[in-house]
């Protein structure tokens, strides 16, 4: 599939999406709920067939964002689903783990480091904090952070 | 009495003489069959990714260097690919070419060092004191480029810190071809060596559905007969310009990975040629002011993989967010699918065989002495003197006094 071919597949769920935005040529950013990251990660990586990289988790003030990254290798287009977890107190969302093995460190600590919850995950210990780190206390949150 | 039966478990690390690093294994075993294993790892946290949030943008690259001293060229460059698509800027052609150099150069050392670590974990040291000693000219080339030999703190946002001086070409060129001499030579006799061909055909094999699963990148996943490469895939700094093959393998065992990794070294080498034969004529770096808000993707192709970086600005001098992912990162959590059913012997080789750094997987830990979460220096004083009280008491070791020395 070339660079154009992709843009038409993603141009598809456009409506089920936040956003859909390309501010390169062949990097795309599709934002949508966190309630629905599970259903684009799955098609990203069953359907469209792009390679997991990695996930970054950001504490954004009023929400938490997790960004899917994803490399089309085919064309080098790097997509990137933005999904918001709007609950602060108790976010969560839902593992891809058991569709995607290589998610499985990146959620660890993200749950470590962001207090992120991964429904169905299924091995969700500490990956980088100590053992005597304090419960409840995530360093990449702002709070933390002075 | 209820018998039960425990299932042996046999630790490697956290510190383990074929694993360079601190990281900790433990193997489930049922004879000589290794059934199940887990890792602990952060050992070595330095918060690289909080640090870059209170460093101006120009002062990242250093920091970012400093992940790995082997990938020290490939993370920064990822990072100032990233910065300049947020900023809209195209570096000079001669800064492209200038990248290029360094970032092969770097892959062929970083190579070789694997080859000869290959080497020596499986007793070959031979093999080991030839790769060493001819990866040695390669870290001098990078010296008398860059003026040192790792963390060359060359790349910047807009292009480069230092030019290659038109005069060191020929010199450059005339070492490379006994480089590739001295290379072809070991990578022959590697190849042609039945030991070798014994120990690593048929070890550790990584399928090439556990290859996509697991998304590995770099050696790893083209040993696995995963042809990708982002030189070759979204093709950064010259490479578009230069004329070179990705090796892949299919067979998906350390042989194969060993393979990849040594012609590729040939590859790199063609590549620093012909890039310093076409090197353009010009600037090499061009001055950028401000970063606007944006976000951007940088990712190179690193010894190792896939290097990602991911960097978000609002329009203020630091970055708000900089995530940076190693390729260590996907391709070490392979092993559950390389291990689980091998012989205990071959396992830590088979751990080796991704060449694992895991400096580079590490970086989160925030270390913050302000916050009431960490202990701060009179704390873990006392915490140590406490515990040093409590052993003597349990030994009723005397009473230490300075003067009695």
């Amino acid at each position: 599939m070339n660079q154009e071919e992709l843009n038409n597949r993603l141009s598809k769920i456009k409506d089920k999406l936040l956003a859909f935005e390309q501010p390169l040529d062949d990097r795309i950013i599709i934002s949508c709920e966190s309630e629905k990251a599970y259903a684009l990660n799955q098609f990203l990586f069953e359907d469209i067939r792009a390679r997991f990289v990695i996930i970054t988790g950001i504490d954004a003030d009023d929400c938490f964002e997790l960004l899917y990254h994803y490399s089309y290798d085919q064309t080098g287009c790097v997509i990137t689903i933005k999904a918001i977890v709007r609950d602060r107190q108790q976010p969560q969302v839902e593992s891809i783990t058991p569709l995607l093995p290589a998610a499985e460190w990146i959620e660890r600590e993200l749950h470590d480091v962001l207090g992120i919850g991964f429904k169905n995950h299924p091995n969700l210990k500490r990956l980088i904090l100590a053992d005597d780190w304090p419960e409840g206390v995530y360093p990449l949150r702002k709070e933390v952070k002075k | 009495m209820k018998k039960t039966l425990n299932k042996p478990v046999l630790a490697v690390g956290p510190f383990h003489p074929l694993q360079e690093e601190m990281e900790y294994y433990q193997l489930t075993l049922d004879g000589e069959i290794v059934t199940d294993i887990d890792v602990r790892l952060s050992y070595n946290h330095r918060g690289v990714e909080r640090i870059s949030e209170t460093l101006q943008f120009d002062q990242v690259p250093f920091l970012v260097s400093r992940i790995c001293g082997i990938c020290s060229a490939t993370h920064p460059l990822a990072y100032v690919q990233a910065v300049e698509d947020i900023a809209g800027v195209t570096p000079p052609e001669r800064a492209l070419y200038v990248r290029t150099i360094i970032n092969e150069l770097e892959r062929i050392h970083s190579h070789l060092l694997w080859v000869g670590l290959g080497g020596h974990f499986i007793g070959y040291d031979t093999v080991f004191m030839w790769a060493w000693k001819y990866r040695e000219p390669v870290l001098d080339l990078l010296e008398e480029i860059t003026g040192n030999r790792n963390n060359y703190g060359n790349v910047k946002v807009g292009g480069c810190r230092e030019n290659i001086q038109n005069e060191i070409v020929p010199k450059i060129l005339k070492e490379l071809d006994e480089i590739e001499k001295k290379t072809e030579m070991l990578t022959k006799a590697v190849l042609d060596d039945p030991i070798i061909h014994a120990r690593l055909k048929g070890v550790g094999i990584l399928s090439n559905k556990d290859a996509l699963n697991y998304a590995v990148t770099g050696p790893t996943a083209r040993g696995s007969g995963v042809a990708i490469d982002v030189r070759h895939d979204d093709p950064y700094a010259a490479y578009a310009d230069v004329d070179w093959n990705v090796i892949a393998q299919p067979e998906g065992d350390v042989f194969a990975k060993a393979v990849v990794r040594l012609l590729e070294t040939l590859e790199s080498i063609k590549i620093v040629r012909q890039a310093l034969k076409k090197l353009p004529d010009g600037p090499v770096s061009i001055e950028v002011k401000e970063i606007p808000p944006g976000e951007g993707f940088g990712h190179t192709e690193a010894p190792r993989g896939e290097t990602f970086h991911y960097v978000r600005s609002d329009g203020g001098n630091r970055p708000v967010r900089h995530k940076a992912r190693a390729p260590s990162y996907v391709n070490v959590p392979s092993f559950k699918a390389s291990c689980i059913g091998q012989h205990v012997a071959d396992v830590t080789l088979t751990l080796a065989a991704v060449d694992p750094c895991y400096s580079c997987t590490e970086r989160l830990a925030v270390v913050d002495s302000q916050s009431k979460v960490i202990l701060d220096y009179d704390a873990l004083l006392k915490l140590s003197r406490e515990k040093t009280a409590r052993i003597k008491a349990e030994l009723g070791a005397p009473e230490f006094k300075l003067e009695d020395i």
